[in-house]
C-alpha cells in the first residue's frame, strides 16, 4: 500500500473468507484514509460485498484482521451485537437495495437510531435528520413513507440515515445501479462532500465512469484478491492487470 | 366450583356468593344458598326457561328444588349445566345436588349419592302412525333405525338391543330431533321417557306412543359420592312431602303426575288436555321477552372472546418469539406445544381443563373457559406470528444491526410492527372464529350466546324467531370488528 499522510480510517490485511469449501476472499489488504473516496471494483462475484459486509460484522471471515478507528475485528463468528456497539458508531452502510424500514416515515427512518442508540432526545435527533435531508435534497419528503419515494429519493434518504450517527467510514454497495447518468453525477459530488468533511467512503462497484469521475483510488478485485490498485485515473488509463481490462471492456465494445 | 347463576356473568356469580359468604362460619352452612344443578336446555316439565320471565327456571324439578332448599332452611339457587355433564359437575363442586330428570341407573348408583326416586317413569317407543301395528315392540325394530338422547338408560337399553334384536340404534344430542327425525321419516322409532315423549307429542304431533312400555325407570337427585349427610337429609324431606302430598301437587301440576303401575296411565290421559295449553306463547311477545338474556348472553359471549384472544395475542406473541430467538430446547418444547394444542379438539381441551383438572385445581368455569379457548387460539396465533416474523426481508435486520440496534430493538422497533401488519389479516380471522367458537364453552357450565339461544329455542319450540336473533347478534360483533381490520389494513397499505 502506498503511504498516506492522514489517518487511516480502516484497515484490512490478510482477509479470507469462505463459504462453505469455497474461498470467497483468498487474502485482501485494504487501506481506507479520512477524506478519500476508494472504489472497490471487479465483476459480480468477485467478492467486493464480502468484503463490505465483512467490515459491517455482517458476516463472518476466517483469516486476517479489519481494524476501523482502532476498533478491531476478529477472525471467527460474528461477535454479539452488544460487543459490536463502538463499531456500530464509526461505520455507516448504505445497502444496494437501501432496506428503509418500510413501515416509518422518512423522519422516523432517519431519527430511529439517534433516538433510541443514541437516546438523543425526538427534537434533537429532528434537528440532525432535518439538516441532513436539506443537505441532500429530500427535506420535502420528510413525511412520505419508503414505497412512494423514487429510487433516487430512497437512496439519499439512506445516506442520511446513515450518517445521522455521524460514522467515520462510509460502506456502500453499488450505489449507481438504479440511477440514470444525470443522478450519478449529483450523487458522486454528495460523496465528494462527505469526504470533505473528513470521513473515509469504501464503494464497492463495477461502475468504470463513476469511479473514474469521483474516486480517488481504486483497488480491483478478482477471484477474492486484490489484483490492482492505485489513483484512480492511472490505474482505469492503464489497467495492468486482464480483470481490470476486463471491467473497462463492456464499455469500449459499446455501440 | 361454578356459581354462575342462569344468565349471570361467572364473575358476578362469584360475586354474588362472595357476598353470600360473608355471614360468620357458624350461619354459614345455614345461610349458603342451596346450589342445585339442571339443563334449562333439557325444556319442560323438568326444568325450562319461564316463558313469561327468562331469567328464571321453572318445572317439577325446580319445584322439588324449591321443597328440598325450604326444607333445608336454605335459600335454592340454580346452576345451569350441559345435561350429560351434571354427575361431573357436582362431583367437581359446582353444586349440591342435580336434578333434572336424571335416571337411577346401576353405574351412576357405583359413582355418586343418589337420593331416592321420586317419580317412576316408562321407557315408550314412539313411530309413525302408519307403523302403530307394525312396530309394537323392539323386536318388532329388526334392521330399523331407533333413535333416541344419548348417554341415558333408553341409550343403553337399545346398545342391548343390537345384538338381540337387530336395532340400529341412533344417538342424539337433545330430545327433540329425534321426534321431529321420526315425522320426517328419517328413523323409524325413538325410545324415550314417557313424560319427555308425551311433551313432544303435544308439542310437535305427528306420531304415536305405544302402550306398552319396553321398560321403567326412576328419577333421582345426584350428589357428590361423599355428600351422604345432605343426601339423607334431602331423603328424608322427600319422603315426608311424599306423604304430605307436596309431590304430588307439583307432579298433578306438571302433568306428570303417576301412581305408579296400574292407575298411571288413566290419569295422564285426563290431564293431557289441560296441558296443552301450557306453553303456547306469541312469538312476538316471547322473543321480546328473551332479548334481555340474549344481550346478556351475548355480553358473556363478547367478554369471553376478548379476553381469550388477549390471552392468546399475548401467549402466542411470547410462543412466536421462543419459536424464533430461543435455543434449541425452548423451540423443541414450543413445537410441541403448538402441536399438540392444534392437533386436539378445542373441546377435549376444555373437558381437560374443567373436569380434567379439577382434582388439581378447581378453575370457575368462565376462567377455565378463557384460559382454554386462550391457550387454544395461542397455538394458531403464534404460528402467525411465527410465518410474519420469518417473512420481514433480512435485509431489513441487517440494516437495523448496522445501525446499532440491540436484537431486542430490532424485534421491538422494525421487525414486530411490520409482522403485525402482515398478521393483521389472519389475526382478524381468527377472532370472528374465536366469537363463534366461543360457544363450545356452555360444555363446561357456561352460558353463552348460542347456549342460551337453544335453552330460548327449546322452551318455545322452535329455532326460527332465536336462530335469526342469534345470528344477528354474531354479527352484529364480528363485522364491526371485519371493518375495523380492513380499515387499519387499507391506511398501512398505504405506507
Amino acid at each position: 500500500m502506498e503511504p498516506h499522510v492522514t489517518a487511516q480510517t480502516l484497515t484490512v490485511r490478510g482477509l479470507r473468507a469462505t463459504r462453505g469449501s469455497v474461498g470467497v476472499l483468498r487474502g485482501v489488504d485494504l487501506d481506507v484514509a479520512s477524506g478519500e473516496i476508494c472504489a472497490l471494483m471487479g465483476v459480480s462475484g468477485a467478492g467486493k460485498s464480502t468484503v463490505l459486509r465483512a467490515i459491517a460484522a455482517l458476516q463472518p471471515f476466517s483469516e486476517g484482521s479489519i481494524v476501523v478507528d482502532g476498533f478491531a475485528l476478529q477472525p471467527g463468528p460474528v461477535p454479539a451485537e452488544s460487543r459490536l456497539r463502538p463499531l456500530r458508531g464509526k461505520v455507516g452502510f448504505v445497502f444496494q437495495a437501501h432496506s428503509l424500514f418500510e413501515h416509518l416515515t422518512v423522519m422516523d427512518n432517519v431519527t430511529l437510531a439517534p433516538i433510541h442508540v443514541q437516546r438523543w432526545t425526538r427534537e434533537r435527533a429532528r434537528g440532525v435528520a432535518t439538516s441532513l435531508l436539506e443537505t441532500l435534497g429530500v427535506a420535502a419528503r420528510a413525511a412520505a413513507y419508503p414505497r412512494q419515494l423514487s429510487g433516487g429519493e430512497a437512496q439519499r434518504v439512506a445516506i442520511a440515515r446513515a450518517l445521522a450517527l455521524d460514522p467515520h467510514l462510509l460502506l456502500m454497495d453499488e450505489p449507481t445501479s438504479a440511477l440514470d447518468p444525470a443522478r450519478r453525477g449529483a450523487l458522486g459530488e454528495t460523496l465528494s462532500a462527505l469526504a470533505q468533511q473528513g470521513r473515509g467512503l469504501l464503494i464497492a462497484t463495477h461502475d468504470v465512469d463513476f469511479a473514474q469521475d469521483h474516486a480517488d483510488r481504486v483497488a480491483v478485485l478478482a477471484d477474492g484478491v486484490l489484483v490492482e490498485h492505485g489513483p484512480a485515473r492511472e490505474v482505469l488509463a492503464n489497467p495492468a492487470h486482464a480483470a481490470t481490462r476486463a471491467l473497462l471492456q463492456p464499455i469500449d465494445s459499446s455501440p | 366450583m361454578t356459581k354462575t347463576l342462569l344468565f349471570c356473568a361467572a364473575p358476578l356469580g362469584a360475586l354474588l356468593l362472595l357476598g353470600a359468604c360473608r355471614a360468620s362460619p357458624g350461619e354459614r352452612a345455614a345461610k349458603l344458598p342451596l346450589r342445585w344443578g339442571g339443563d334449562a336446555e333439557g325444556g319442560a316439565p323438568f326444568v325450562e326457561a319461564d316463558p313469561n320471565d327468562p331469567s328464571h327456571v321453572r318445572g317439577f324439578d325446580v319445584e322439588i328444588a324449591d321443597l328440598i332448599a325450604q326444607g333445608l332452611g336454605r335459600r335454592p339457587q340454580f346452576v345451569q349445566v350441559a345435561w350429560a355433564s351434571i354427575a361431573q359437575s357436582v362431583e367437581r363442586g359446582d353444586f349440591d345436588v342435580g336434578l333434572s330428570g336424571i335416571e337411577d341407573r346401576p353405574e351412576l348408583r357405583e359413582r355418586e349419592s343418589l337420593t331416592m326416586p321420586y317419580l317412576e317413569f316408562r321407557e315408550v317407543l314412539a313411530v309413525r302412525p302408519v307403523d302403530r301395528d307394525r312396530f309394537r315392540t323392539l323386536a318388532d325394530l329388526a334392521g330399523r333405525r331407533v333413535a333416541t338422547l344419548g348417554s341415558t338408560g333408553a341409550y343403553q337399553i337399545l346398545l342391548d338391543e343390537q345384538t338381540r334384536a337387530k336395532v340400529v340404534p341412533v344417538s342424539y344430542d337433545d330430545d327433540v330431533h329425534p321426534y321431529t327425525d321420526l315425522v320426517a321419516g328419517r328413523v323409524d322409532a325413538v325410545l324415550l321417557d314417557h313424560i319427555i315423549a308425551e311433551r313432544r307429542l303435544r308439542v310437535l304431533g305427528g306420531f304415536v306412543i305405544q302402550p306398552e312400555p319396553v321398560a321403567t325407570g326412576h328419577y333421582v337427585g345426584v350428589l357428590a359420592r361423599g355428600n351422604v349427610a345432605l343426601r339423607d337429609s334431602v331423603n328424608a324431606i322427600l319422603r315426608e312431602r311424599m306423604r304430605d302430598g307436596s309431590l304430588e301437587k307439583i307432579f298433578r301440576s306438571w302433568d306428570v303426575w303417576d301412581d305408579a303401575q296400574a292407575t298411571y296411565f288413566a290419569r295422564v290421559l285426563a290431564d293431557t288436555s289441560v296441558a296443552a295449553a301450557r306453553n303456547v306463547s306469541n312469538g312476538a311477545t316471547s322473543a321480546l321477552a328473551y332479548l334481555p338474556s340474549l344481550l346478556r348472553a351475548a355480553g358473556i359471549t363478547l367478554a369471553l372472546s376478548v379476553l381469550s384472544m388477549v390471552l392468546a395475542v399475548t401467549f402466542g406473541t411470547a410462543v412466536a418469539a421462543g419459536r424464533v430467538y430461543g435455543s434449541a430446547f425452548v423451540r423443541g418444547l414450543l413445537t410441541v406445544y403448538v402441536e399438540v394444542v392444534r392437533g386436539t379438539p378445542v373441546l377435549l381441551q376444555l373437558f381437560v381443563i374443567y373436569y380434567g383438572l379439577s382434582g388439581v385445581v378447581r378453575l370457575p368455569a368462565f376462567l377455565a373457559a378463557v384460559i382454554g379457548l386462550g391457550l387454544n387460539y395461542a397455538a394458531y396465533e403464534s404460528e402467525i406470528y411465527r410465518a410474519a416474523l420469518e417473512a420481514i426481508p433480512r435485509s431489513q435486520l441487517e440494516a437495523a444491526r448496522t445501525l446499532g440496534f440491540s436484537e431486542g430493538q430490532i424485534l421491538r422497533l422494525v421487525r414486530g410492527p411490520q409482522a403485525l401488519r402482515l398478521a393483521l389479516a389472519p389475526m382478524t380471522n381468527d377472532f370472528v372464529a374465536l366469537l363463534k367458537d366461543s360457544s363450545l364453552v356452555s360444555v363446561i357450565t357456561v352460558v353463552e350466546l348460542t347456549k342460551q339461544t337453544a335453552i330460548y329455542a327449546t322452551n318455545i319450540g322452535s329455532w326460527v324467531v332465536p336462530g335469526i336473533l342469534c345470528a344477528l347478534v354474531y354479527l352484529s360483533l364480528s363485522l364491526p370488528l371485519s371493518r375495523f381490520a380492513r380499515r387499519l389494513e387499507r391506511k398501512w397499505n398505504l405506507t
